[in-house]
């Protein structure tokens, strides 16, 4: 951050910039808490001094194992794909300026159960272990997920072909977006119809999401892209800011608005299409998450970035550790939980007046 | 100094909105764009900085070609304010930094904040500054965005009817704010305007379109009944008050 100068108006405007970073320095501590919290809560508690010393690989063996190879995974999972997540839907809101995009909006998200659902009935991919929902389990994950991620980046180009050839427009984009979550929604139902009781239970199961399921190394793929992601769409902040004034306004300011439009769907997208490969579908959080940061940071790009990325985060982590926690030792649905939780937040935000941002 | 010369533009090849547009402006020089509506004045007012891409012609910044520059190029040297600005929720402050968006590589420099201090107060905007400009007057966005367009440091600046949706206190003033910056800061403006006698009052010449192209172009003698009925299709009479022309519509 630049100091700027003495008179009234720039300590004024530092004093308001300063109010911004403490906001998101608030976030960042208060996920880091809710991240410890979680580690340490479970069918197996785990004091909070415990899980700092298993961290560092002190402490009970049966501590460690707990921590590092159960619940930090399913964590840093769950902050990864928060952030990736509501980076991505803060993202697409701004470029399409529409309130309501996102991964699901778009039909990305849609996709992603179609590809599942190819893999699970045709390329074997999940299976049942025993007579209880939480046996269902998806028993070749890798193909399940390159088949989710392909169709879900087979919606991503189809969508920005068709924007391509109407110059990027947004009501494009976002008009193709629904046609295709549709199109793929009926895809897979039909898919479903004709499955058996094992296919069509494998395949509710992955659309549940579920961030338990995620690997060291898919999790290290989507933190990659994540991080890739939020510093390309960093970068560009002040390129979404340009475009909250208008496509004439932005062109006049020196932007490329058509390439801005493509090049930030297209990474959106990825980043999105990614994370909803491996974990499934998290609904909500794409876009609830910039809906609640808008009402603290306003519009700015700068600060709205950063900020609905950490919500994203720490939401995801409240939801888990709910689902993990309301019923253990059954964990619940975590899709279900971000929707069940949202939703109701979501007409809260909406009658309190947060979804200014669908005038502007 | 802005030179235009044969600028032509159509949405299909069938249909010309503008056909061998020629006019120039100079530093210092206010120069109002007038015709009915459709005649292409905004559009006309496009091209100039490539928001739309004439189809033939050329403009001229100081002999160098605006349309033959990268988008950034263009941005340091003209700057545009839209017919209807969209309102956000961004502070005045950060719109009028937006304006430092062709020079800002990753963050603003204090060089940058320094100008738009500057801005702010020579325009006497302090006490908006910090306010979002979701939540601010008519006349008080549009000086925001005019401070913004002056944070670009142009040297021509387009005006899209800076005053369509004013009352007549903020027409006045904006359009003051107009005329003492182009003196003040030595550019190029031209602005698109309907009030023809706003036009007289804050203008130092003005450009007729009609059928798609210019009709006349000069200083207050262009402004007489005979020219503004055959543009308008509407009787006036110029009269002469207080040492400036009146144009009293009659119909």
């Amino acid at each position: 951050m630049n100091t700027i100068k003495t008179t009234t108006v720039g300590e004024n405007y530092n004093q308001y910039v300063g109010r911004k970073y403490l906001i998101i320095l608030a976030l960042a501590v208060m996920t880091f808490l809710m991240a410890l919290y979680a580690i340490s809560a479970g069918s197996a508690d785990i004091p909070v001094t415990d899980v700092m010393k298993a961290l560092l690989g002190l402490g009970a063996p049966k501590n460690v194992l707990v921590t590092v190879n159960i619940r930090l995974p399913r964590i840093l999972m769950a902050i990864t794909s928060g952030v990736g997540l509501a980076a991505a839907g803060c993202v697409m809101q701004s470029i399409l300026k529409n309130p309501l995009a996102s991964a699901s909006t778009l039909g990305i998200s849609q996709g992603a159960s179609f590809g599942a659902a190819i893999a699970i009935i045709y390329f074997g991919g999940g299976t049942v272990m025993g007579n209880n929902a939480d046996a269902v389990t998806i028993n070749n994950p890798y193909v399940t997920s390159i088949c989710a991620f392909i169709a879900s980046m087979f919606v991503t180009f189809v969508i920005l072909g068709l924007s391509k050839a109407r110059k990027a427009s947004p009501e494009t984009m976002i008009l193709a977006g629904v046609a295709l979550s549709s199109f793929f929604a009926g895809g897979t139902a039909l898919l479903q119809y004709f499955s058996s009781d094992v296919q069509m239970a494998a395949i509710v199961f992955w659309t549940f999401g579920d961030l338990g399921r995620a690997s060291i190394s898919n999790i290290s793929i989507a933190a990659v892209v994540t991080l890739a992601a939020l510093i390309y769409f960093m970068f560009n902040r002040w390129n979404y800011n340009a475009l909250e004034c208008g496509e004439h306004t932005a062109t006049g300011l020196g932007v490329n608005v058509s390439r801005v439009r493509l090049a930030g769907m297209t990474i959106a997208s990825l980043s999105a299409a990614t994370i909803v490969s491996f974990v499934g579908i998290i609904n909500f959080i794409g876009l609830i998450a910039p809906h609640i940061m808008r009402r603290f940071v306003g519009n700015d790009y700068r600060f709205l970035l950063p900020a609905s990325a950490l919500m994203g985060a720490l939401l995801l982590l409240v939801s888990d550790t709910f689902a993990r926690l309301i019923i253990s030792p059954v964990i619940l649905p975590i899709g279900a939980i971000t929707s069940f939780l949202g939703a109701p937040l979501f007409l809260y935000l909406i009658f309190k007046g947060v979804g200014h941002h669908a005038e502007s | 100094m802005l030179k235009v010369d044969a600028l032509e533009f159509g949405y299909h090849s069938t249909r010309k909105i503008l056909d061998t547009i020629k006019f120039d402006v100079s530093n210092g020089e206010c120069v109002a764009v007038l015709g009915n509506n459709g005649a292409g004045k905004s559009t006309m007012l496009k091209c100039l900085n490539k928001i739309i891409a004439p189809q033939h012609g050329k403009v001229l910044i100081n002999d160098a070609d605006v349309l033959k520059m990268k988008r950034l190029e263009i941005a340091k040297n003209t700057a545009y304010v839209a017919q209807k600005s969209e309102g956000s929720r961004i502070t005045a402050y950060d719109a009028i930094l937006l304006g430092r968006k062709p020079y800002i590589k990753l963050s603003p420099t204090h060089e940058d904040y320094q100008i738009v201090d500057r801005i702010i107060s020579s325009l006497n905007l302090q006490d908006m500054s910090l306010r979002l400009i979701d939540e601010l007057s008519g006349g008080e966005l549009q000086k925001v965005m005019i401070a913004r367009a002056l944070a670009q440091q142009p040297k021509v600046l387009l005006l899209d009817e800076p005053t369509s949706c004013l009352d007549l206190k903020n027409q006045l003033e904006v359009l003051k704010l107009v005329q003492t910056i182009t003196k003040e800061n030595n550019i190029a403006v031209v602005i698109v305007i309907h009030d023809l006698n706003l036009a007289i009052r804050y203008c130092d010449r003005f450009l007729f379109l009609k059928d798609n192209s210019i009709y006349c172009y000069g200083g207050i003698d262009v402004m007489t009944s005979e020219n503004i009925e055959a543009v308008y299709q509407v009787p006036v009479i110029v009269e002469s008050y207080h040492e400036q022309r009146v144009v009293i519509p009659l119909s």
